[in-house]
């Protein structure tokens, strides 16, 4: 039994419910918003040290048994899952406070931010497949409410495909939740690694793994079934879009990993080189839907389409490195993209428009934000040493090892587009002039500018631009954490002994 | 909607709003052996003040209702996450039924428990949610 590892959910549950019952006083909210996001934030981190040091941590709900009851594990990899969506929840509820408009406010952000975090804690955190469906439900319906914040013409469009492709990967994963349990009797994570193996049609565990692993790439929008995710994340505020790009299609990353390590390896030959395949497209996809647009949003957009295949090919490669690689991807990217939206937000406050076309001038008169933005920039494109460069390196160098040269030359390529388009955004919105055509609306946005919530927005993005080269640089302990979870994550046993509490 | 419904509507919404309520609250104590339970009982609760609301009209009911329908929804969500927090005290599992049977005189031994103070606040997130559709349905209609 293990307090610890409740807490992520109970946190943004309770700081949720508060926001509700306060829902007249926005100050309050904003309050509670800062502060249950920071007291999640400490719990993910203690959540990860005791993982750490003591091994699984197991809590079942209710003193139910498994596999009878619900139960919360928390391996290495979701601690690391669920810290990093405290590191963003605090970070945006900070960003929030000076961005988010008092309409948006009214509208229930807060609320729903919680609500949004408890659901993708609970997903990072649960050990039983239906209770994953239940939260990836929680988090939906949060993520469907806050798309439509402030209900303009442009996000119901965007909502519409959102929610539409969303239902639908739902009904899929709900399928292969049944199918699963009329094949084995049992929902529990680690039952089910035990009696997947027993059964006798081990095609049919194939296909059920089929409906999983189709249900989980709409979710984390891989090829070929991404197109919501450029049709809705640029309609939001940025805060919200911020948020989705951190946590939302990483939960589908997240099930991936979980579903195709410790229950669907029956037939790795067939299912992983189709990941193998998914991930390779999925990156040249997204890189290429990116050089199209001048929108900052949109381009940023169109990168965690991109990026998600590199955590994809990590998982597809199978071997202890890649999926150490995928890991440390996946912290790196939601550091790095997440800050970058959180950059266009700056940007937006300081020229009044996201359409690169229309700003310029950045450089001059903002260096640090300048500065700021190439960290981030360099980090997502793999220059060393930041963060991006030993999450590419580590997956490339596993490619290699198997010799899977196709998906070694993707990367690469990969990789080279990201630069040409961060190159993009920082020759247009930094390097140049700014447009004549457009300096007035620059100018009035750049005069209306409050100092204090200019300085509030910043510090987040301070920290976030330090971290990858932080994590780039004191590399071991990272590199340690992301090898000790991928070697959990390919032997099953401890976790299957820290849940039944049998060996199997 | 009209502000002035039929008077057998209005007669018969307020006799039935105080039987309704009644009876949502036997229900929603029933619940723990028999059927019933919190999300019932909410929904009972929810119809008697939805009928008020179609024989009176939204201000009406508001102000019977006293509190604003999202307080009562987040009110209840907070009920219902906190009944499973004393249990780690006693070093159990959140969430774990815990008892605390009582000799009331007259009614014999009541058992008083944290499922049940989950049942209450589910009642509320129920009643909460519903008339915060309802009301706001019927806003737009006005």
């Amino acid at each position: 039994m293990s307090t610890a590892v409740a807490l992520p959910v109970l946190i943004p549950l309770i700081a949720g419910s508060l926001s509700l019952v306060f829902y007249k006083s926005h100050a309050v909210q904003r309050w509670v918003g800062v502060i249950g996001t920071g007291a999640l934030f400490l719990a993910t981190v203690a959540l990860l040290a005791k993982t750490w040091t003591d091994g699984i941590q197991v809590m079942e709900f209710g003193s139910w048994p498994a596999p009878f009851g619900i139960v919360l594990v928390a391996d290495l990899l979701s601690a690391t899952m669920t810290l990093m969506a405290g590191m963003m929840g605090f970070a945006l509820a900070v960003y929030s406070l000076p961005s988010m408009s008092r309409d948006h406010e009214a509208f229930g952000y807060y609320p729903l931010m919680h609500l949004l975090l408890a659901g993708v804690c609970g997903a990072f955190l649960t050990g039983d497949i239906f209770n994953l469906y239940v939260w990836i439900e929680v988090l939906l319906v949060a993520s469907f409410a806050l798309l439509i914040l402030g209900g303009e013409r442009g996000q119901m469009e965007g909502a519409v495909k959102y929610v539409t492709l969303n239902l639908f990967s739902s009904m899929m994963l709900l399928v292969g939740v049944g199918l699963t349990y009329g094949l084995t009797g049992t929902l529990n994570m680690a039952d089910l690694a035990v009696k997947l193996p027993q059964v006798e049609e081990q095609g049919l565990v194939t296909v059920v793994g089929m409906l999983f692993l189709v249900s989980f790439a709409i979710k984390a929008a891989a090829f070929p079934l991404f197109f919501w995710l450029p049709a809705s994340y640029h309609t939001p505020p940025i805060a919200v879009t911020a948020l989705f790009a951190a946590l939302l299609t990483k939960v589908g990353v997240y099930a991936l990993f979980r579903f195709f390590s410790l229950m669907f390896d029956n037939d790795v030959g067939y299912t992983h080189e189709l990941l193998l395949w998914i991930g390779g497209f999925t990156m040249v996809t997204g890189v290429l839907g990116a050089a199209a647009y001048y929108e900052i949003r949109r381009i940023l957009a169109f990168h965690i389409i991109s990026q998600i295949g590199y955590m994809i090919v990590g998982l597809a490669l199978f071997t202890p490195l890649a999926l150490a690689g995928g890991i440390i991807y996946i912290v790196h990217n939601i550091i790095a993209k997440t800050n970058l939206f959180l950059i266009g937000g700056v940007i937006y406050m300081l020229r009044g428009s996201y359409d690169l076309k229309q700003i310029g001038g950045l450089w001059k008169t903002r260096p640090m934000l300048g500065v700021l933005f190439l960290l981030s920039a360099l980090a997502l494109a793999g220059i060393p040493p930041l963060s991006g460069f030993l999450g590419k390196y580590v997956i490339i160098r596993a490619g290699i090892e198997v010799e899977s040269w196709g998906i070694v030359a993707a990367a690469l390529a990969v990789g080279l587009m990201t630069l040409y388009s961060m190159v993009k955004i920082w020759a247009e919105a930094f390097w140049k002039a700014q447009p004549e055509e457009h300096a007035e609306r620059a100018a009035a946005f750049e005069r209306a500018i409050d100092k204090k919530n200019l300085t509030l927005m910043m510090l987040p993005v301070i920290v976030l631009a330090l971290l990858p080269a932080a994590i780039g640089i004191g590399a071991q302990p990272v590199i340690e954490i992301a090898r000790v979870a991928a070697d959990q994550l390919l032997d099953s046993t401890a976790y299957v002994e820290a849940v039944l509490g049998v060996t199997p | 909607m009209t502000p002035m419904g039929s008077l057998i509507l209005r007669t018969t919404a307020r006799l039935l709003l105080p039987l309704l309520i009644l009876f949502s609250v036997f229900i929603l104590l029933r619940g723990h052996d028999e059927p019933g339970g919190g999300f019932i009982a909410g929904l009972v609760v929810s119809v008697a003040f939805a009928l008020y609301l179609f024989a009176f009209d939204v201000a009406r009911t508001r102000e019977l209702m006293g509190a604003d329908p999202r307080f009562l929804l987040g009110l209840g969500l907070l009920i219902a996450t906190l009944s499973g927090v004393p249990q780690i005290f006693f070093g159990q599992a959140f969430f774990t039924g815990l008892w605390l049977p009582i000799d009331v005189p007259g009614l014999g031994e009541v058992k008083l428990s944290t499922p049940l103070v989950f049942d209450i606040g589910v009642y509320l997130v129920v009643l909460g949610a519903v008339m915060t559709i309802v009301l706001a349905l019927a806003e737009a209609e006005e």
